[in-house]
């Protein structure tokens, strides 16, 4: 007989509902199975009702996020046969609203993410024409925020933020570690627009340093070392502004 | 369309092994004030002239004073271990495109910790 394994997953359908249940369903168990193959076969042979975000199935889109086992991680990287024979429990993203059983609402990420201004900003009059040519960059001053460019946006930072989950003003990893790729990126001119917002109680200095945002991301981002050099350039701006305010830039 | 908020537990820091690491490290700060607080009476004695001194360092010997100051050491220690631990994700340096090692930044730290434990030693054996 072919092994099988259970699936207990969160499930919550407003329209019927006004608590989740979890429900559990027994699966096919196979080597090379991860757990989004395992919901893909539940929607597709036992309850077409079961709804959840995916697209790629290769770590790329960040759209297959869920609490498995309690642990922030993507469901098309999550390989069965780590968990097996243990039952798996699969919940939304932690920290987030729950729109449909394991779908969450992003929206407050999406409008963080806007506020933080992702994308190089240049000063008035000082950006090139496209006759111009490119901004100039050498390879090591794309090493310093490369690692940083490389979120695809899926979540399990903030999932994984005990802050975030209880006070949902932080800004939240995947948003400031943005802004920091953006501030180190020598064609920026942004960093001014930017520290408002980062250099706020709600910014940085919320962050405790728990460091499970950096442990969890699939793309090795390392958000939590991004805030904290954040908390150390914006301690330097403090005591330069504090000190030396005739050097204060306008 | 009406979404789902769910409650944190006051106890979401046992939850999982991280976090109760965390907190952990978060609880070490007593600790570490607490000595320092210790350090700052054990100043003033001194300035209290040699009786006031030789009666708090024989405070200092009794069983439950050497206890805390056990629980104490251990709890500095972890407190200073986790963080030497995280400077490297502080202090990110490069060496042209390379990254240097984490392990290297923190074993700077290490380092130091072990030069001066050794100054201190020293000192307080008065070789």
């Amino acid at each position: 007989m072919a092994e099988t394994m259970k699936l207990e997953i969160f499930r919550y359908r407003p329209e019927k509902e006004s608590e989740p249940t979890f429900q559990t369903f027994k699966v096919p168990f196979h080597e090379d199975w991860v757990v989004l193959d395992a919901i893909n076969h539940i929607k597709d042979e036992i309850d077409g009702t079961l709804s959840y975000r995916w697209s790629c199935r290769m770590g790329v889109c960040g759209s297959c996020g869920m609490m498995i086992n309690n642990v922030p991680k993507l469901s098309c990287a999550a390989f069965l046969k780590d968990y097996y024979p243990d039952t798996i429990r699969i919940e939304p993203l932690t920290g987030f609203p729950v729109e449909r059983d394991l779908i969450i609402e992003m929206d407050d990420f999406m409008t963080k993410l806007t506020e933080i201004q992702p994308y190089i900003i240049r000063n008035e009059g000082e950006e090139k024409q496209l006759d111009e040519g490119e901004y100039l960059q050498t390879p090591a001053e794309l090493a310093h925020f490369k690692q940083y460019s490389m979120c695809i946006n899926c979540v399990l930072c903030y999932a994984a933020c005990p802050v975030y989950a209880l006070d949902s003003s932080f800004i939240g990893p995947a948003a400031i570690a943005l802004g920091q790729r953006y501030n180190m990126d020598t064609r920026d001119q942004g960093r001014d627009a930017r520290q408002e917002l980062i250099a706020s109680h709600e910014g940085i200095w919320d962050c405790t340093f728990v460091g499970e945002c950096s442990a969890v991301c699939p793309k090795h981002v390392d958000p939590a070392a991004a805030i904290q050099r954040a908390k150390v350039s914006s301690t330097i701006d403090w005591f330069k502004d504090t000190l030396i305010p005739w050097g204060k830039k306008k | 369309m009406s979404t789902y908020h769910r409650h944190v537990p006051n106890t979401w820091w046992l939850q999982r092994r991280p976090y109760i690491l965390f907190m952990i490290r978060e609880l070490t700060s007593v600790f570490v004030a607490g000595y320092c607080i210790f350090l700052l009476v054990f100043v003033f004695k001194l300035t209290e002239g040699a009786d006031a001194y030789a009666n708090f360092m024989a405070a200092l010997k009794y069983p439950s004073s050497v206890a805390l100051h056990l629980i104490t050491l251990v709890f500095v220690l972890y407190h200073t271990i986790t963080w030497f631990n995280l400077t490297p994700k502080i202090l990110v340096l490069y060496k042209g495109e390379d990254r240097i090692p984490q392990g290297l930044v923190a074993g700077v730290f290490y380092a130091g910790w072990v030069v001066v434990s050794i100054i201190v030693a020293l000192l307080v054996l008065g070789v």
